[in-house]
């Protein structure tokens, strides 16, 4: 019975003027169209892999990329493998590390030469610097085996079986020693995975900081910015326009002049501590210090974000209605209740999207801390930057910039948890 | 008589055209240095002369030390810089890392006394990459106005002494330096400084040393920060460059006073990029720069030591003031008794290393 009606329904398909079935021409038209907008769209979406997709997947590559043993020893590193790594390597696996050293040594490529091995050891193996470049120096003095007693010869620390072991790390392609490296691990002689000496710990409790000092903004910036959104929302427009101008002034201007005024004000010598001074609350020479330091950061950071909670908290207030609180009140409620049952449900989008923005532009914030932070206010992004500009080891950056993405991903998948994405508004 | 006329204004003209033509195929070099009154005394002695007799120009460029920026533009194949300033840790690792043009030291023209160039240098200022101009050195300084010259601090371990000395203290915010300071505070000979501090004990002492002090400490950065936290009254005493504190007091008159047990001197040399686009040029800057004549010249400018020995005889008095300059130099025989040189092997070996320890103690 009902194959019946199907094929009735084929046979009696309504046709267009050029005998297409009309559900086939309407799918194509449609497909046209929707070719026409994502062309529309092209461009943005090329803008966004070449300023987005692809940096961030440089960054993943580079922080597991390992070229320099390959690059610098390429016959060396493949036969190092197969090293068993008890007492030394054989003789042709030093024929080739002379003979790879040699070469790199005439041809001096940039980022393939006996520096750039000696740099990458050094990380895994400090103080080993001298040892490369030194031998690196003499290699040509050797011309015939056997190598082994020739490279002993040059110098005797080549005697020792870690150097060797930490080369055969070094000389694979992929590498997961920075990403230890940026959580505070690192290889110890035998090639195990320990904990890093204490003295040197330095990422994994400044990523909590980091992450501490960003919530302690958010809540202060939540605080600040509640009433004045609401008074932005609620006063005559005339009033809130004035106020409103007053948020967006500062918003305007360079982040730069507004950590600099906050030096001038904050420092041992600045505005606040003058006045302190003059009224006699401070002796002058116990001036307060209130920059170079956490304090610093949050103070500055607090009013640099704060617009970025007024922003969206007031977009949500200005569409709740006056007219609910007051039915709240009409029906018996306290100011308070009113408030808390009625009022404030409505602005959670808001609170939601101010919170948000707020603690994921705090995690990554670099220019303020810098400029303020002193030693013990620097945030992540400080210890990366240290790595790019100064001691240029670039694929630790890369770890803990790629480390840093992946904890802003983890929080952006709890906050949709718990308040959910789409309940988000920015106005 | 015409005829003569007739050749002279020939000859004139032609020279003239010779002259624009030269001008013309001249070119523009950039030249980066430590900024402040370092990189004036440079202008003064080196760039003003050198550009007068070649017609080319000079860019002057500031950083602060360290081979990021070399290494940035060399690896992004757009190198800017013609020829850089470096301390000598920075120049050995650049050069064996590739980053740099290798020199060759016999084409350095002789001294103005006729000694080989590879004699006249000081010992241990030519290198593969790079080729010394001055000596300099990190001291510590106060300032006599607050704290008074015959009761003021005289060795490296009243620096280290808050109860003597009460106060903020400004220190380099790198580890290099400050650890050699804080051993030789600590007892620890200059001679014996880099032994122990190969040795994690060593270490860890100096950094206990340090900790001693840690509360009361302004980190700086750039060379120019030291005489301007001094005259701030931001600390009452200070590790600077030599040559810093010298011209504050020379050129502004400021009250300071230089420190000079357990100095730590170093070499500051030209480098060049590799790939930089103007080479020969930036190799003829070199060469004039440092000869004898400019070497000696930049010393009256600011108290930082010739790496040539025919400048040291011409080395005078201020360029505009009667302070005899010998005494003020770093290689000064009285300023070197208890002196240590700037181990460029130990801090290519642990930089990484030590920066590490240093950051996390910063920030504990």
């Amino acid at each position: 019975m009902s194959e019946t009606v199907l094929a009735q329904q084929n046979s009696d398909a309504i046709l267009s003027t050029d005998g297409i079935p009309l559900k086939q021409k309407l799918a194509r038209t449609t497909r046209k169209l929707r070719m026409r907008a994502f062309l529309l769209t092209l461009p943005l979406v090329l803008f966004l892999v070449v300023s987005f997709v692809l940096p961030i997947g440089q960054m993943l590559w580079r922080s597991v990329n390992n070229p320099a043993g390959s690059n610098v020893l390429p016959v060396f590193a493949e036969l190092i493998q197969d090293w068993d790594e008890q007492g030394l390597p054989d003789e042709p696996v030093f024929e080739a590390f002379v003979k790879d050293l040699q070469n790199a040594r005439e041809k001096r490529e940039i980022g393939k030469t006996v520096g750039n091995l000696a740099t990458r050891v050094n990380y895994e193996m400090p103080g080993t610097r001298s040892l490369f470049t030194g031998t690196g120096r003499k290699i040509n003095k050797v011309t015939e085996g056997p190598y082994k007693e020739a490279l002993l010869k040059i110098n005797k620390k080549w005697d020792d079986p870690v150097i060797w072991r930490t080369l055969k790390r070094v000389s694979r392609d992929y590498t997961p020693a920075f990403y230890m490296a940026a959580l505070d691990h690192k290889y110890d002689d035998q090639g195990k995975m320990v904990p890093a000496d204490d003295l040197y710990q330095i990422y994994v409790s400044n990523f909590g900081k980091t992450l501490w000092m960003s919530a302690i903004i958010t809540f202060f910036c939540f605080i600040l910015a509640f009433p004045v959104s609401y008074l932005l929302s609620t006063l005559p427009m005339k009033a809130s326009n004035l106020l409103m101008i007053l948020v967006l002034l500062p918003f305007w201007t360079s982040l730069l002049v507004r950590t600099t005024a906050w030096i001038a004000i904050l420092q041992t010598e600045g505005v606040i501590n003058d006045i302190l001074v003059f009224i006699g609350l401070v002796a002058n020479d116990s001036r307060i210090q209130m920059i170079y330091n956490q304090t610093g950061t949050i103070i500055s950071m607090v009013h640099i974000l704060l617009p970025f909670m007024i922003l969206p908290l007031y977009s949500v207030m200005k569409t709740i209605p006056p007219s609910y609180m007051r039915a709240a009140r009409s029906m018996g409620g306290t100011p308070i209740n009113a408030f808390r049952r009625v009022y404030f449900p409505q602005t959670i989008p808001g609170i939601a999207a101010g919170t948000l923005l707020v603690f994921i532009l705090s995690i990554g914030f670099y220019i303020t801390p810098a400029l303020v932070g002193g030693e013990d206010g620097i945030l992540i992004s400080n210890l990366i930057a240290y790595h790019i500009q100064k001691s240029l080891n670039w694929s630790l950056g890369a770890a803990l910039g790629a480390i840093l993405l992946v904890i802003v991903l983890v929080f952006y998948w709890i906050y949709n948890k718990l308040v959910g994405i789409d309940k988000l508004s920015f106005g | 008589m015409k005829l003569s006329k007739l050749l002279l204004s020939t000859v004139v003209a032609s020279g003239l055209m010779a002259a624009t033509s030269l001008a013309n195929a001249a070119g523009d070099i950039t030249v980066v240095s430590w900024g402040g009154a370092y990189t004036k005394s440079q202008v003064e002695a080196y760039h003003k002369p050198w550009m007068a007799k070649t017609g080319n120009k000079i860019k002057s460029e500031d950083y602060n030390g360290g081979t990021a920026e070399i290494k940035a533009q060399v690896e992004a194949g757009n190198v800017s810089w013609d020829i850089v300033d470096v301390e000598l840790s920075d120049a050995i690792r650049a050069c064996d890392e590739g980053l740099l043009e290798t020199i060759d030291a016999s084409e350095l023209p002789d001294g103005a006394d006729g000694t080989k160039a590879a004699d006249d240098f000081l010992e241990g200022t030519l290198h593969d990459c790079a080729v010394a101009n001055i000596v300099w050195s990190t001291i510590f300084a106060y300032d006599s106005s607050k704290i008074k010259t015959e009761d003021g601090p005289k060795t490296v371990a009243d620096f280290f002494d808050l109860e003597k000395f009460p106060g903020k203290r400004g220190l380099r915010k790198n580890p290099k330096s400050n650890l050699e300071f804080a051993l030789m505070a600590d007892g620890v000979a200059a001679k014996d400084v880099y032994e122990i501090l190969g040795t994690d004990e060593g270490i860890d002492r100096a950094f206990k040393k340090l900790d001693s002090i840690k509360d009361s400490v302004i980190w700086w950065e750039a060379g120019a920060q030291p005489p301007q936290l001094l005259a701030d009254g931001e600390v009452v005493m200070t590790t600077a460059y030599n040559g810093r504190i010298f011209n504050a007091v020379a050129g502004e008159d400021k009250p300071f006073e230089i420190v000079w047990d357990g100095q730590i001197w170093d070499l500051d040399l030209w480098v060049i990029p590799k790939g930089s686009k103007n080479k020969e040029l930036a190799m003829d800057f070199l060469k004039f720069s440092t000869g004898t004549e400019p070497l000696a010249a930049q010393a009256s400018y600011i108290s930082y030591g010739p790496a040539r020995k025919s400048s040291g005889p011409l080395v005078g008095k201020y360029h505009n003031k009667d302070i005899d300059m010998g005494p003020q130099m770093p290689t000064a025989p009285d300023n070197l008794t208890n002196s240590v040189q700037n181990n460029f092997e130990f801090w290519a070996d642990n930089q990484d290393q030590l920066s590490e320890r240093f950051n996390a103690w910063l920030a504990g």
